[in-house]
């Protein structure tokens, strides 16, 4: 169990990490999700106490890091991928040294080289090594001491679809186990197959605190994916039963506020061809984008508001006069649905035209 | 995304690994540092140079000095020992610079620091073996090169003579090294740390030998008194000044620097983000 606690890192006047507070709980994969620079790295130096925050703290099982007795038999990291070895010792030793310093017998390094795969290079100097292995010799530092959180900083990053599988499936499985596992990313497609719980950040601020399947509910939007031969007529009945659709291009309509089976009943009524019909749901990919959308878009106002028409050109062909301008400067910076609604709103009047 | 979101937080399931938690201290850590020492190529590199340049450079000198004139003037036949030892010091240095300026250049520091987040018990276990094992080999190989120097030149240094060209010599060159390790801790950057130590080793003496003016003649004094290569010669009774400290002041000196170089270290090292 992780406990973070106002956690705030200042560098200089720029506000890195601001007031974070979540925690990471046992026998669940825990995602971090941030666009780059949202202060994800800064947060786990943190956890990690490589870094001092400017105020907060940090608990680990109720224990600050720096009191515990042999931290990588608590916790195991994975931090940015072959930066973290040096790389004119082999691999080996580079597990040695740590292991020593922990009282890990030499057996648990070929242990863990063995478990990731790294037995064959396992004298070779790790200069040599490709990102993926890098990234291996990483994990098998994390797995070192058999600890009880692990902790990954973007793990997939650089790996071949086989190493991505590979990781996904240790991960699942080192937190069946009862680990608590914390893996940062910033690869939501890459979070939906293996996180059940969702820590988002943006600009150092904690956006959401949540299992996947609410984060999900919460911020996306689901629709029925609709495709007919008789587009005209479906959409005549569609705008009369009050239904917005919006054509989504060859010749599918995206219907918002129905269920597929209510769309199924009424395109029975009256007789409509359907080749298509299928309930959707918003991907964590579109999720993510919505919400941090909003911060990104706070971050433009605070720039200059005049930078903020450029985004939907008043002249632009078939805007149906100007959309209303995002938010004022002073308002408060989370706004998620709004600014998805408008950009909804923008693309489907293109495409109506 | 089909994970029941009901698992999580379920009370008592934390995983409990079978390697027992025992408490570790500074031997786990000289331990590590000790594999981390012997581990790398630049270690081999820089203290096989010291020991060629000790080694190639006394012999050559001494069977020069067979060859014109075996007669010293009194200075000590150990002293020929002296232009290996200052050339073999800049590779300590560098070695001192690396050990801990790698870490920072490598990103290894983070990984170190996990594994051992008492920040002073990994510094302090950096000097202590480094400073052992620049000393034991320097140690060993000027007693080596002093007795083939005795058997090529001839003469009979006193026991004094000895132990200073040895043991005195190891420890300067040691405690110039972790001099060097301190000041790579401090800049975290390997150029940049083996420059200041190589300006700090030769620059006051070419400084010196440029100060024509008569009015700075205390200053060019001082500074070839207090130069590396003139405390040195001090060890081996044969510096280039007449003044100036003597006997084994070099050594109290070069600690003194040394320690105020270590202190500033861990106190930065203490508070620094990694």
């Amino acid at each position: 169990m992780i406990e973070l606690e106002g956690l705030t890192k200042h560098f200089g006047a720029k506000v890195a990490v601001d007031h974070l507070s979540f925690t990471v709980r046992p026998g669940v994969v825990t995602g971090f999700l941030g666009p780059n620079g949202a202060g994800k790295s800064t947060t786990m130096r943190m956890m990690l106490d490589l870094d001092n925050p400017t105020s907060g703290t940090v608990r680990i099982d109720g224990r600050h890091y720096r009191d515990l007795a042999e931290p990588l038999k608590y916790i195991g990291a994975l931090l940015e991928a072959s930066k973290a070895m040096h790389g004119g010792r082999s691999a080996y030793n580079n597990l040695l040294c740590l292991a020593q310093s922990n009282r890990i017998p030499a057996s648990r390094v070929r242990e863990v080289l063995d478990l990731v795969g790294l037995t064959a290079v396992a004298r070779k100097k790790s200069k040599g090594f490709s990102l993926g292995m890098n990234q291996r010799l990483g994990i098998a530092s994390a797995l070192l001491g058999d600890p009880e959180i692990l902790m990954f900083d973007e793990p997939v990053n650089g790996l071949d679809p086989e190493g991505i599988h590979w990781i996904r499936n240790l991960m699942k499985q080192l937190a069946a186990e009862g680990r608590t596992i914390f893996v940062s990313s910033h690869l939501m497609s890459e979070m939906a197959l293996t996180a059940d719980h969702l820590i988002v950040i943006g600009q150092g601020k904690l956006l959401a605190d949540t299992s996947m399947a609410d984060f999900i509910q919460e911020n996306s939007r689901s629709y029925v994916r609709m495709r007919s031969p008789q587009r005209e007529r479906v959409l005549d009945v569609l705008r009369a039963e009050g239904l917005a659709a919006v054509e989504a291009g060859s010749g599918v309509l995206e219907i918002d506020g129905a269920t597929a089976e209510q769309i199924g009943e009424l395109a029975a009524r009256h007789q409509i061809t359907l080749h298509e019909l299928s309930a959707q749901r918003a991907s964590l990919e579109e999720a993510f984008m919505q919400m941090t959308a909003a911060s990104v878009e706070y971050h433009a106002h605070a720039a200059g508001e005049h930078k903020v028409p450029a985004k939907a050109p008043p002249g632009a062909p078939g805007a149906p006069g100007a959309p209303d301008q995002p938010g004022q400067p002073g308002q408060p910076a989370v706004q998620w649905g709004r600014s998805y609604e408008e950009r909804r709103r923008r693309r489907s009047s293109r495409k109506g035209a | 995304m089909t994970t029941p979101y009901q698992q999580q937080g379920a009370p008592g399931a934390s995983y409990t690994s079978p390697i027992p938690v025992r408490n570790t201290h500074l031997g786990d850590a000289l331990a590590s540092e000790w594999t981390k020492i012997r581990s790398v190529r630049s270690t081999m590199w820089t203290l096989g140079v010291m020991i060629v340049l000790m080694v190639g450079l006394g012999l050559l000198t001494a069977s020069l000095v067979a060859a014109a004139d075996p007669d010293l003037e009194g200075q000590s036949v150990l002293s020929l020992g002296f232009s290996g030892v200052l050339l073999g010091s800049i590779c300590v240095m560098t070695l001192g610079v690396l050990t801990i300026s790698s870490e920072f250049g490598t990103g290894m520091i983070r990984t170190t620091l996990t594994a051992c987040p008492s920040r002073g018990r990994v510094l302090a276990a950096k000097a202590i073996v480094f400073f052992l094992l620049v000393f034991t080999l320097t140690t060993v190989t000027t007693a080596i090169v002093g007795a083939l120097q005795v058997g090529i030149v001839g003469g009979e240094p006193s026991g004094e003579d000895w132990f200073r060209a040895t043991v005195g010599v190891g420890l300067y060159v040691a405690a110039l090294g972790l001099l060097a390790l301190a000041v790579g801790a401090l800049i975290r950057h390997s150029a940049g740390a083996i420059t200041i130590m190589i300006g700090v080793m030769l620059l006051p003496l070419v400084v010196a030998i440029f100060m024509f003016s008569e009015s700075l003649r205390d200053v060019q004094e001082a500074l070839f008194q207090y130069s590396i290569p003139n405390q040195i010669g001090v060890l081996y009774d044969s510096a280039v000044t007449t003044s100036g400290p003597t006997g084994w002041q070099p050594l109290w000196i070069v600690m003194g620097v040394t320690a105020v170089a270590m202190a500033g270290a861990f106190a930065l090292l203490r508070t620094r983000d990694v």
